[in-house]
């Protein structure tokens, strides 16, 4: 079943080469399309959570309490929307989705602080933008608590010298993304996506379509090998989607400005077996569908569920433990381990050696098990 | 050229004159769940001949040609297309044979020349050769202006040329065709045709499948197929002789009517309306016509016109599919 012969592959892949490139639109799609897909993406997806549209209640009107709205609008993640004296008006803005926050300062507020006594403030979070909401919370706790501190400190100073107090201090440093810029961390995992889809697409309705317009038939009663079959739509496509990965590698790094502290022969590889796998695994649907769009459903029947397993958007630790075994099938998981890695880390062979081989190892039998699963002879 | 081919007819390797069928059908079957597609048929096609498998669709023509060119593994039985079993080594039949499907894929987005290339590839046509191929192929077909056009351009005929040029770039010693002319304009079809005489008088051994007998006096022998089993097999010429009685054109006033009667009448073998005229199949016009007519006349059927016919390979035809559904229907 695998004896090849080498003209008759060349011969089939020319001809793939020639269908591909014949449309010198579909042509340009094959190069243009991931590099829109990259800026659309790589803007879209972007988890940052800056100007958070805030209202603020302040029903205490002192100095302090504007110092504390100040403190918020100039940490950069806050931007007040409305102000208003009663809770009421806050209750309404957050009714109408028109701010994410609200913050309540009552009446008192300085004069509590001035006495000593506890000061409270509300903070209201829309919940329904749970990671907004969530963020935003943290960022605004962070920062009344550090008002909070500041105050008490100045209270206790008027009252004579500071006693001597062993403190921590808590500092908290970002590792690979210091600024933990979204971005940095989304845009590789975006490439990773892409790479899978063209490759999917490239493949998906390779074997299908030539079962519908007839010829698949022509090549059965042919000599063709079904190694010669599926390793010449193969390898076109590898060749196009590895062009593919060092354009949108191009972009992310040249346009982003995404760092890249790893190896680039390493990213190559990884992304060679992964090509492998995404192919294999659309050569399979094409294979065992019986029409394009067959084949076209069970690509997205796929696709999805790989990306939300992938830890793309979701990060795979928070899934259930069942899940998490689930997603170890998914190539598009380790492939975004791999890129994340040797971009933001700089992992070497010696880390992303797992990955890869599992990777490898998917590519390859997903094919083989593509070309055993077309036969010349229906039974 | 005709030498030539006769030489690559024969690669199969038998010697000259060796008398084994090109193609030898036995108890061949195919079924798909509870249909019987093909049923047990056995015949012989003898090398250098055309043959006509000729049937209404659904009677398994497909299907006995798809298990031919060993892309349908049988049920039963087997067959030996070159002397190479399709059951034990249905890849050794492929080098041997060229097959045509109803539907035969052309890629419509390479052109005419890049189709026939890919398939001269596949077969590994040796380059020294291919001119010389190509350009008795395009003197055939006409095919040669149009080179460079994308086959999805060309018209139906055209296309149906196209693909039969693919299918005779590798020289196969069996032609498998099905229903090669079916579709195809009254021009293109006289083209084909031409071109399947022109492989048979250069040896290779052809088998086609058609719907309508009117093609099948072009044949050397006839296979009539029905619900997946061999009606009648024959030259041409002795199934019509075979149909045995007289044939009646009958041209009635009332068509209708005048069939009821016929058929309810005794004495009559067949009755058939072909538009506004019956062929009526009785044993002995004299002997049996004037009762027929009197009983016309006096149920008010006037006759317009009556004149005794040489029976057509259609009216074969019909007669063996009724034969063959009123013998079932029997058991």
């Amino acid at each position: 079943m695998f004896g090849l012969n080498r003209e008759r592959l060349r011969q089939m892949m020319r001809k793939e080469f020639r269908q591909t490139f014949r449309d010198p639109r579909s042509a340009r799609i094959l190069f243009v399309a991931p590099v829109i897909q990259l800026l659309l993406f790589g803007y879209a997806v972007n988890t940052d959570v800056r100007n958070t549209r805030t209202f603020v209640v302040d029903r205490d009107g002192t100095a302090e309490s504007r110092q504390l709205t100040d403190a918020i609008t100039a940490s950069g993640y806050f931007q007040i929307v409305g102000r208003g004296e009663r809770p009421a008006q806050l209750v309404d803005a957050m009714d109408h989705g028109t701010v994410v926050m609200g913050v309540e300062i009552p009446l008192g507020f300085a004069a509590d602080l001035a006495a000593g006594r506890q000061a409270s403030v509300q903070v209201l979070v829309d919940g329904s933008t749970a990671n907004t909401a969530n963020v935003a919370l943290g960022y605004a706790t962070q920062i009344i608590t550090r008002f909070g501190l500041q105050h008490a400190r100045e209270v206790l100073a008027r009252a004579g010298p500071l006693p001597a107090v062993a403190g921590v201090d808590f500092r908290a440093r970002a590792w690979y993304n210091p600024n933990l810029e979204s971005r940095v961390y989304n845009v590789p995992a975006v490439m990773g996506t892409i790479v899978m889809m063209m490759s999917l697409l490239l493949t998906s309705l390779a074997v299908v379509r030539e079962r519908e317009i007839g010829t698949l038939e022509q090549l059965m009663v042919s000599p063709l090998k079904p190694a010669e079959l599926i390793l010449g739509k193969t390898l076109p496509v590898v060749l196009i989607a590895l062009a593919q990965l060092v354009l949108v590698t191009g972009v992310a790094l040249l346009w982003f400005g995404i760092p890249f502290r790893g190896s680039f022969a390493l990213l190559a590889v990884a992304g060679l077996c992964y090509i492998l796998s995404g192919l294999g695994i659309g050569l399979l649907i094409s294979t065992i569908s019986a029409t394009q769009q067959e084949a076209f459903m069970s690509m997205f029947f796929f696709f999805l569920p790989a990306i939300m397993l992938s830890g793309f958007m979701f990060p795979v630790q928070n899934m259930p433990k069942v899940l998490q075994y689930l997603t170890l099938l998914d190539p598009i998981r380790h492939f975004l381990e791999v890129v994340r890695g040797v971009f933001l880390r700089g992992a070497g062979w010696g880390i992303l050696y797992k990955q890869i081989l599992i990777l490898f190892a998917m590519g390859v039998s997903v094919l083989w098990f593509a070309t055993t699963r077309f036969r010349k002879t229906t039974a | 050229m005709t030498t030539e081919g006769q030489a690559d007819g024969r690669m199969g390797g038998w010697a000259d004159g060796d008398p084994r069928p090109a193609i030898s059908l036995r108890a061949l079957t195919r079924k798909f769940k509870d249909l019987t597609a093909v049923d047990g048929i056995s015949f012989d096609v003898q090398p250098g001949e055309l043959f006509g498998l000729v049937g209404p669709d659904g009677a398994g023509k497909t299907t006995t040609l798809r298990m031919l060119s060993g892309v349908l593994r049988p049920t039963s039985g087997d067959a030996l297309v070159g002397g190479t079993s399709v059951v034990r080594d249905p890849e050794g039949v492929k080098h041997r044979i060229a097959y045509m499907s109803q539907r035969f894929g052309l890629y419509t987005d390479l052109t005419v020349r890049e189709n026939i290339d890919f398939y001269a590839d596949l077969y590994r046509v040796p380059a020294a050769e291919r001119p010389a191929r190509l350009e008795r192929l395009y003197h055939f077909s006409a095919l040669g202006p149009f080179e460079n056009r994308l086959a999805g351009k060309l018209s139906g005929g055209m296309k149906q040329k196209l693909s039969l040029c693919c299918a005779l770039i590798h020289r196969p010693e069996i032609l498998l065709l099905d229903e090669p002319t079916f579709g195809v304009d009254p021009i293109s079809r006289r083209d084909l045709w031409l071109i399947l005489h022109e492989m048979v008088a250069e040896g290779v051994t052809v088998l086609v499948t058609m719907a309508y007998m009117d093609e099948a006096e072009r044949c050397d022998h006839v296979g009539l197929i029905n619900r997946g089993r061999i009606i009648a097999l024959d030259r041409p010429a002795a199934l019509q002789k075979n149909l045995g009685g007289h044939m009646l054109a009958v041209r009635p006033s009332n068509g209708r009517q005048a069939l009821d009667l016929l058929r309810a009448a005794p004495g009559v073998r067949r009755a058939a309306l072909f538009g506004d005229t019956i062929h009526v199949t009785i044993e002995s016009r004299e002997r049996d016509w004037p009762g027929l007519e009197a009983g016309l006349r006096n149920a008010g059927v006037d006759l317009l016109d009556v004149h005794e016919i040489e029976p057509g390979l259609e009216d074969v035809f019909i007669q063996q599919v009724a034969a063959a559904d009123a013998a079932e229907a029997a058991v």
